[in-house]
């Protein structure tokens, strides 16, 4: 009983949490954005303008929700859902920091300690193809169709790379537990450093599984009107929209926890300071890893113009996979050599 | 009756049902829905049972993988091509043979081994490294074959669709 009342806090606030930080992700992006193409962004309503965010979802929510007449009303609605839901739910087993004493209870700063956490997040993200493929479908529209199909592919395609990318960080660590490979990489033994090639297709399978510019051909607007969410309104949109964000939050966060340390600060325990100070420091250090990993997607996606959808695939299966595969040669010889 | 048999139920009676309309449904694409659902009440059962690797391998490969291709196939014939795709009741001679037997064997195997297995799921920890160490002694053979069977599938898939008509 005391582990759910427990874990339901957690779940509570993290949810809250990362819900606040979407709205204003959003606002950042085209800040940031604006400052990239010397423009001044969103200034009108609230202080600089930081009111846009609560601004726009008040608009998506008083929005007419339509559904196409000939389109199908129960998968139609169903799509948005499983979106947002799988963003959301792989957050569970991301740590965020080390186990804490609360009130006289051990609690682990992570909602689930899953002792498969590593294939827990690949099954997940192999869920999230349904929400587009479905949306695309449902909507019976061929641009819709076209955009649904363009995301199944390429999903299905990057979902290789980032697996066998992780499976080095899995060879390094020997373990599936997140946790364990965020205690592996205490001091500067980040991953990033162990595996370079590893973290670098992650990082771009990240990119390509996010539906983030240079990979986002699934809503490519020149081509594809919308894309699968051409018809979508109201706050289904809104929350295909909140469920892009999410993902790229969980996406920082997958490549911190493996690669970039998680809540490790380098020498942290050589500092003495008391326990809670010390938890303290190791969420702030989570979340400003985060802050960094969101900035760097945010730059790429105003800097690179976006791939031809042959290149994406080329990229995909003719240089992606290949990389990752000699980076598990690579790392598997470099273990046998005892070098890690 | 506590709440691992109520859990159990729950989720059996997912799979049982959604396995019934798979069989029953004359709409493919409900059909493929039902399907998405027993693979789930499926995976429920095996972390139920503590076998943590059974259950994610069961969604990673069926539910993100097989099940994704076969909706791809589904969507991409039955609006295009114009042709109401309809499950209907062919070949029930066949069916009701092979049902027989594959039933059958699986009775079998459950009442001679039923004494054998004790009602408590084990308490390891976790079961990744056991089944990873099994795959690569005691049942590298069966491993092999499988993966070759899939190199030869794949191969074969690749000849069918480049092949000019």
């Amino acid at each position: 009983m005391e582990f759910f009342i427990i874990s339901v806090i957690k779940i509570v606030i993290v949810l809250l949490i990362i819900l606040t930080v979407v709205a204003n992700l959003v606002y950042v992006e085209r800040k940031v954005s604006a400052a990239i193409q010397n423009r001044i962004g969103p200034n009108r309503v609230g202080p600089w303008g930081l009111l846009q965010s609560p601004a726009d979802v008040l608009k998506l929510f008083i929005k007419e929700d339509i559904v196409p007449s000939t389109a199908n009303p129960f998968i139609h609605s169903l799509a948005p859902v499983i979106s947002i839901s799988v963003a959301l739910v792989t957050f569970a087993v991301v740590p965020f920091g080390g186990s804490v004493e609360l009130f006289g209870h051990q609690v682990k700063l992570m909602i689930a300690d899953v002792n498969i956490g590593v294939l827990y997040i690949l099954a997940l993200t192999s869920l999230g193809v349904y929400g587009v493929t479905l949306s695309g479908w449902s909507s019976n529209n061929k641009y819709s169709l076209l955009g649904g199909l363009r995301a199944a592919a390429q999903l299905i395609s990057y979902e290789l790379s980032l697996g066998l990318s992780i499976i080095g960080v899995v060879m390094i660590s020997g373990s599936l537990e997140l946790d364990r490979i965020v205690e592996m990489q205490s001091g500067f033994q980040w991953n990033a450093f162990l595996t370079p090639i590893g973290f670098i297709t992650f990082i771009v399978a990240s990119f390509a599984e996010t539906n983030r510019l240079p990979f986002d051909l699934p809503e490519a607007e020149p081509e594809l009107v919308g894309g699968y969410h051409t018809e979508y309104s109201g706050m289904k949109f809104g929350t295909f929209f909140l469920a892009e964000y999410a993902n790229m939050i969980t996406a920082s966060s997958l490549i911190v926890t493996l690669f970039l340390g998680g809540w490790q600060f380098p020498f942290l325990e050589t500092f003495g300071l008391p326990a809670m100070m010390a938890t303290v420091v190791q969420v702030l250090t989570f979340v400003t890893k985060v802050a960094f990993v969101l900035f760097f997607f945010i730059w790429i996606r105003w800097t690179i113009p976006r791939f031809r959808y042959d290149q994406l695939m080329n990229l995909g299966w003719k240089v992606m996979l290949p990389l990752a595969l000699v980076n598990l040669v690579i790392t598997g010889g470099l273990i046998l050599a005892g070098l890690f | 009756m506590d709440l691992f048999d109520i859990v159990f139920y729950c989720f059996a009676l997912i799979a049982v049902g959604s396995a019934v309309v798979v069989v029953f449904s004359r709409n493919i694409m409900y059909a493929a829905f039902a399907l998405l659902f027993a693979f789930f009440g499926i995976a429920g059962l095996y972390v139920l049972l503590q076998a943590d690797f059974l259950a994610v391998t069961q969604i990673l490969i069926y539910i993100g993988g097989i099940l994704v291709l076969m909706l791809f196939g589904v969507m991409l014939t039955n609006r295009v091509v114009d042709v109401d795709i309809k499950t209907g009741t062919l070949q029930i001679v066949p069916a009701a043979i092979l049902a027989a037997v594959v039933g059958g064997s699986l009775s079998g195997v459950f009442y001679s081994t039923w004494s054998t297995v004790s009602g408590t799921p084990s308490d390891v920890a976790t079961t990744t490294p056991a089944i990873g160490e099994m795959l690569m002694t005691s049942y590298i053979l069966p491993f092999e074959i499988a993966s070759i069977i899939l190199l030869v599938a794949l191969i074969g898939a690749a000849m069918i669709a480049r092949r000019k008509t």
